[in-house]
């Protein structure tokens, strides 16, 4: 196979390096070789690896004898110095500075061992090990990991050597991959003293998004005596990677925006329903977000304990249980509370405001005053990566896409089903829907349900994304609010819009000013906007007075 | 006109509230007696009590605007706290000498910003007590009256308004001390704030400022006046119909509402000997419309009852049992709300009449 060949061209050239800081290197690694007990035969490749000696090193990273994801292992390990080793050669990993735990079975070690010491890597094998990590992915027929390849050879550019790179070029199938090989070679070719090659290089590397090739752009565009036509080149290029780069950061402010949005429309979607239809003021709106958070909380803690192998998955068990917990104490409260006081508004503020704080108590009382971890479900962490600055977090977009789902399924329910259309008579005329046989009490303690309900879906989405504490609703009920007034009582319409104004300018208002300066400011075109346009964005238009 | 009728629409009620306010009177001087007399009030009693006359200050401008106008205010805080941070300057200036205050020099600031200039001056500083709380509810009550935002939207508002002011004051750069706002205070006018007599004459004026304000509120209300601030409350646009102004009747009761809690602030900073942005926090402010409920909104005598109630249980309770004053207080709103919509003074002629 004509590739591995060249990879075996690229690793001689590194390894007539290695000759020179052999002699070295081997000194330092006397010491602790010497007392490595030989390897065990059930050792895996990690444990084989801190077990060898220096030739035994290098050997291993030339050909890996394991999976790549072991070398991933080991090179996470080596990269954020986890990895330790003792005088009869286990292995132990360091975890947070200060936590040791054995490997690999991963049990946690409290007394350690007396001659415990890192792995480090002479710089030689250090680069083996880069390199090694490269050439098995390189091989890899997955196409993601010879992007992943590609970026580790990008980060060691000056040992590359440019034949090989061509070689890879010219073999590779894959459209992207390939794409990413020939930024790799311009980038080699850039530094050539031929100009002609430079020129076709630059434009070339004219496609890139990166900012330390637009930094390089740059520092050459200040050289003295610049060939005119390298000239144009590079400063067409290094205007179409600023532009690009502009167009990617902004990009991220937008959607960091919208992920803003979609949690205040999460925020504010309960308080559409309780106070744009059915006119109830309730401040523990945030407390039962609180409360969703919890829920999802409680239930990851069931499957961590009980159903250990669907950890992954109790998501799906979640939402419904945050939905309901949250419906189930929201319907206590307006059976017990909100009840004896419609009509009154400004009395069902400050009951409802002393719910809230008898429900954060309580919170406080049964899990404490500290937050609770709801750690991060593991498809989705990461993200996807539109550019080398730019990612977009997979639970970011997952709360978007729960934020349009949950929107969607609103606008169904109160528009095309029967208890919608309940809904819907009795806010409009309660007389008239009584008198054609709503039970109204009824359908006034389901909305309110679902409006908590929905604040319960909030907690459970916001749980994936920040700290969950008794004082999470706190956070979110003033800017839930000023969504539901600006966007217009009745109208979830109007709240989206409101959500969506206020989530992207206040994100990008933010970026230019700092959160809090952006957050009053925010407010006081609020209230200018109020000032304007006091019924909201949509107002349900009709004659009436109070 | 009798003397009682100042107090009291009815004899009784005058004379009990006479002696109260006697009693708060008198009370601050007997921490002037020597350590060892029967009768000396301790430090701690002579602050809690003035602390607890100031509160009762901040309710009984709450109840003026909400009582009889009907406008739930949410960020009265946020006044307290503007006439709490403008004494409290100048106390920072008269303990500071020459210099500029501490925290500032910790910015290494080298000047003071153009807005605390001349507070090194006593007048000057009451002047700013009065005028900032005044001006900053005028332009706020004046677009927010003009375009006839109310009830739920205005309270909401105001309390959007003390919390984005909250977060302002949390800053360093701006100017008020960040979050730990203004502590160590030393004099006041050249004497110290720590002495026996600072303490009683400061609870004494306390008192004194809170019986001239109910007098003078009462008077208010009993006026035409006060009767258009009810009318507003009952049926704005009935008023309105009828040819008033409300925008001016609604907006002069909030300035100086806000003008008392504004003062109450400037009381509360000296006897509490700190001032910071905590005191902005909504939390607070929501609390104050709980002890104008619980006392009986509408009356006057009401709040400060409300607000001396709660606030010596919460005393109370938060040394003792900190975790449940919060259940506490959440039980109060809910039973104050649903059970007691005329507060303790409501339940008090409830008992009279079912005597007769």
């Amino acid at each position: 196979m004509s590739l591995r060949l060249k990879l075996a061209a690229l690793f001689f050239t590194i390894s007539q390096l290695f000759l020179i800081q052999q002699i070295f290197a081997e000194s330092v690694h006397i010491a602790q070789s010497s007392s490595a007990q030989p390897a065990a035969s059930h050792d895996d490749a990690i444990q084989k690896f801190v077990r060898a000696d220096f030739a035994k090193r290098r050997a291993m990273l030339n050909q890996w004898p394991a999976s790549i994801d072991e070398l991933d292992k080991l090179v996470a390990y080596v990269e954020n110095d986890e990895l330790y080793t003792d005088s009869s050669g286990n292995t132990y990993i360091m975890k947070a500075g200060d936590k040791l735990f054995s490997y690999p079975d991963e049990q946690a070690i409290t007394d350690w061992p007396s001659d415990l010491n890192q792995v480090t890597l002479v710089n030689t094998l250090h680069k083996a090990l880069s390199f090694g990590q490269a050439k098995i992915k390189l091989q890899s027929t997955d196409a993601s990991q010879r992007l992943a390849a590609i970026d580790i050879l990008e980060n060691n550019l000056d040992e590359l050597d440019i034949k090989v790179i061509n070689q890879l070029y010219l073999n590779e199938k894959n459209n992207k991959v390939k794409a990413r090989l020939a930024q790799l070679k311009a980038r080699i070719d850039f530094n050539s003293p031929d100009t002609l090659t430079k020129i076709q290089a630059v434009k070339t590397l004219k496609d890139s998004s990166r900012p330390d090739v637009l930094a390089i752009m740059e520092q050459a565009l200040t050289q003295p005596n610049l060939n005119p036509e390298l000239k144009a080149a590079l400063v067409s290029a290094q205007s179409s990677i600023k532009t690009r780069i502009q167009a990617s950061e902004w990009t991220g402010h937008v959607f960091s925006g919208l992920s803003t949005a979609s949690i205040l429309l999460l925020a504010a979607l309960g308080l559409a329903i309780t106070y744009g239809l059915l006119g109830v003021i309730n401040m523990a709106h945030g407390e039962l977000i609180m409360i969703g958070a919890y829920t999802t909380y409680v239930v990851q803690s069931f499957f961590k304990t009980h159903l250990s192998a669907y950890v992954d998955w109790y998501l799906i068990a979640a939402i419904p249980a945050a939905f309901l917990v949250s419906a189930l104490i929201g319907m206590l409260i307006e059976r017990t509370v909100i009840r004896p006081l419609y009509g009154r508004q400004l009395e069902t503020l400050l009951a409802t405001f002393g719910v809230s704080l008898i429900l954060m108590q309580l919170v406080r009382m049964i899990f404490g005053a500290q937050n609770v971890e709801v750690s991060n479900i593991s498809w989705l962490s990461g993200g996807i990566s539109l550019t080398p600055s730019l990612m977009l977090p997979y639970n970011r977009i997952a709360i978007i896409v729960f934020t349009i789902a949950v929107l969607l399924l609103l606008v169904y329910l109160l528009n095309k089903t029967r208890f919608g259309l309940f809904v819907r008579a009795v806010t409009q005329n309660r007389q008239m829907a009584r008198a054609v046989g709503i039970r109204s009490a009824r359908i006034d303690m389901m909305a309110f349900g679902l409006g908590s309900g929905l604040a319960g879906l909030a907690g459970c989405a916001l749980a994936q994304v920040g700290n969950v504490g008794p004082d999470l609703g706190q956070n979110y009920i003033i800017d839930a609010f000023l969504v539901v007034v600006v966007g217009g009582v009745g109208q979830v319409w109007g709240a989206v819009l409101a959500a969506l104004g206020l989530g992207v300018s206040g994100t990008i208002l933010e970026i230019g000013m700092g959160a809090v300066l952006a957050k009053i400011i925010l407010l006081v075109l609020v209230i200018l906007f109020i000032q304007k346009r006091p019924q909201g964005l949509f107002a349900i238009k009709g004659r009436f007075v109070e | 006109m009798k003397i009682t009728s100042l107090l009291s629409d009815k004899p009784y009620s005058a004379i009990a509230i006479a002696v109260c306010f006697a009693v708060m009177l008198i009370l601050p001087w007997f921490h002037v007696l020597p350590q060892d007399s029967a009768l000396h009030l301790s430090a701690y009693w002579v602050t809690l009590i003035g602390k607890i006359m100031c509160l009762a200050l901040v309710a009984l401008a709450l109840d003026l605007v909400w009582g009889y106008a009907g406008i739930l205010s949410l960020g009265h805080g946020l006044y307290f706290a503007l006439g709490g941070y403008a004494f409290g300057m100048y106390l920072m200036r008269e303990s500071a000498g020459e210099q500029l205050p501490d925290f500032m020099r910790f910015l290494s600031w080298t000047e003071l910003p153009w807005y605390w200039v001349g507070t090194q001056h006593f007048l000057w500083a009451l002047a700013l007590v009065i005028l900032v709380p005044g001006v900053i509810a005028f332009i706020f009550g004046f677009f927010a009256f003009r375009s006839k935002i109310k009830g739920v939207y205005f309270s909401i508002i105001t309390q959007a308004m003390t919390f984005a002011a909250a977060l302002l004051f949390f800053r360093n750069e701006t100017g008020f001390g960040g979050n730990n706002g203004f502590t160590g205070f030393k004099t006041i006018i050249g004497m110290d704030i720590t002495s026996a007599s600072m303490r009683a004459t400061l609870c004494f004026l306390t008192a004194l400022v809170l019986l001239l304000s109910f007098i003078g509120l009462r008077s208010l209300m009993n006026k035409p006046y006060g009767r258009v601030l009810g009318a507003i409350r009952d049926s704005e646009n009935r008023l309105q119909y009828l040819g008033y102004r409300t925008l001016w009747y609604k907006l002069s009761a909030w300035v100086l509402s806000a003008v008392i809690a504004g003062v109450a602030g400037a009381l509360y900073v000296p006897q509490a000997g700190i001032i910071n942005p905590s005191e902005m926090n909504p939390v607070n402010s929501i609390e104050m419309a709980v002890w104008v409920a619980a006392g009986g909104r509408g009356t006057l005598i009401g709040p400060i009852l409300g607000a001396g109630l709660i606030n010596g249980v919460k005393t109370y309770f938060t040394v003792a049992y900190p975790e449940i004053w919060l259940l506490i207080l959440g039980a109060l709103f809910i039973v104050v709300t649903i059970f007691l919509p005329k507060g303790v003074i409501g339940l008090l002629e409830r008992f009279k009449k079912e005597d007769h």
